[in-house]
């Protein structure tokens, strides 16, 4: 079967502000997407609605050809992930803390250390595994973030606003982790950023999104 | 002063001397605090975290009467549990009255409160973001109320030692509901209250030290806890 996420004519107001309004895109080839447009525009809505962690007013999403309460499929959700532009991060190691979708998925202990490991080490975190991970600093924190996506090999990975709020330094130390996931990819990545000029670095699909659509 | 210092050296005689009498009744307490504070968080810690993750009809209220029980008056309950429990009360059937299980029983009602409450606000206080991040992380909800009870640990464990606290220097409710029955119901604040009243203050003033010791230790405990948790509030 193939890796498709259709969004099918999804609508999302708050308030009655409209954020979303008959928005439909179809992810059906692996590589980066990159959903751009100005702050406010409806990214991140879409991103939590495709990744089921919120409902849209109306329309479907269907993951695997799956679509009926998709949300409550806890077997289809944990095939992705969202990464959130605030990580929430748990109050102790960095290691446990990158280790948790392994461990609520009863994956076996040595398969949790080695591919913990792996994903400490390709975040450039690997070293401070056993520091807490309150302790970190925020770009640190954002790298943890999606070191704690990887592990747990999501078809699909979504990014929300991946390098907000985080210094010079560590905007390229995470634009060069995600140039990295290309090589080899075999899982779709969604990335939203009001950074123009990230998004042409990034993508190898650019999305731009408008009046709660995408063009 | 000069008996206050004799009262003292014998005192800490007692204490030294490791007394029968007063080691009984140290351990009585201790048995009786700690089962009380056993039942009061194996049924306050779950209702306090329903209240908090859950959107139930009557949460406000819930919450407003829990906050209001914290300051439930140990006499008032040793009265409410005497007049059920006696012989021509309503459970007086179960022969209660008297005894160290009518004494868990009053310090369980009294605790309740205090670990609900606690750690209802701990449950509350957790950052949001951690419920989201379990969530996008593909969590299931019984995952999420675990994830997020660990999360507020620190604030549960110093629920659970303020309420060991008040139920260890509580006095009124267990004297009403045990009768002080020496062997049997003789807990170190009743041995205190009757020993006063017999004028005689050496095991009376042991066991208002061991009382101040268990409660400075109690405290530093808090303490730790509190600068432990400090740490993930700071973030």
């Amino acid at each position: 079967m193939n890796l498709t996420l259709q969004v099918s004519d999804i609508a999302k107001s708050y308030n009655g502000n409209t954020v979303l309004d008959h928005c439909s895109f179809s992810f059906d080839a692996v590589g980066t997407y990159v959903l751009t447009g100005p702050n406010g525009c409806g990214k991140s809505t879409f991103l939590r609605i495709c990744a089921l962690i919120e409902q849209p007013d109306r329309g479907s999403v269907t993951f695997y050809e799956e679509d009926s309460k998709l949300k409550e499929n806890i077997d289809v959700k944990r095939r992705m992930t969202l990464v959130l532009p605030k990580v929430g991060i748990f109050n102790t190691t960095v290691m446990k803390n990158a280790a948790y979708g392994l461990r609520i998925r009863d994956t076996d202990k040595a398969s949790v250390l080695e591919k913990t490991h792996r994903a400490l080490e390709f975040v450039g975190l690997a070293h401070k595994s056993n520091q807490n991970a309150l302790t970190l600093s925020s770009g640190e924190t954002k790298r943890l973030g999606i070191a704690r996506a990887l592990v747990i090999e999501p078809d699909i990975l979504f990014l929300d606003e991946p390098t907000a709020s985080v210094d010079s330094k560590n905007t390229k130390i995470i634009e060069t982790i995600l140039e990295s996931l290309k090589s080899g990819n075999k899982s779709i990545v969604v990335i939203a950023t009001h950074d123009n000029d990230q998004a042409k670095r990034l993508a190898d699909r650019l999305l731009v999104m408008k009046n709660g659509k995408i063009r | 002063m000069a008996p206050l210092l004799d009262g003292l050296g014998k005192a800490l005689t007692l204490i030294f001397s490791f007394n029968p009498e007063l080691l009984g009744i140290i351990l009585l307490s201790l048995a009786v605090s700690g089962t009380a504070l056993f039942i009061a968080t194996a049924l306050g810690l779950p209702f306090g975290a329903l209240i908090g993750l859950k959107e139930l009809p009557a949460r406000g209220l819930l919450i407003n009467l829990m906050n209001t029980f914290m300051g439930l008056p140990p006499v008032v309950v040793g009265l409410f549990l005497y007049l059920l429990l006696s012989r021509s009360g309503p459970m007086g059937f179960m022969g209660l009255l008297y005894s160290p299980s009518a004494m868990i029983v009053a310090q369980a009602i009294l605790a309740f409160p205090i670990v609900a409450a606690l750690c209802h606000s701990a449950i509350v206080n957790v950052d949001p973001l951690i419920r989201q991040a379990s969530l996008t992380l593909g969590a299931t909800p019984l995952q999420v109320t675990v994830t997020v009870i660990k999360e507020a640990r620190y604030g549960i464990m110093s629920a659970i030692i303020a309420a060991f606290g008040r139920v260890m220097a509580e006095v009124g409710a267990i004297l009403i509901v045990g009768g002080n029955i020496a062997g049997y119901t003789r807990v170190m604040t009743t041995t205190i209250a009757l020993e006063t009243d017999k004028g005689n203050f050496e095991l009376a003033l042991a066991l208002g030290i061991i009382l101040l010791a268990l409660s400075l230790l109690i405290n530093s405990m808090l303490h730790v806890v509190q600068k432990k948790g400090a740490v993930a509030l700071q973030k």
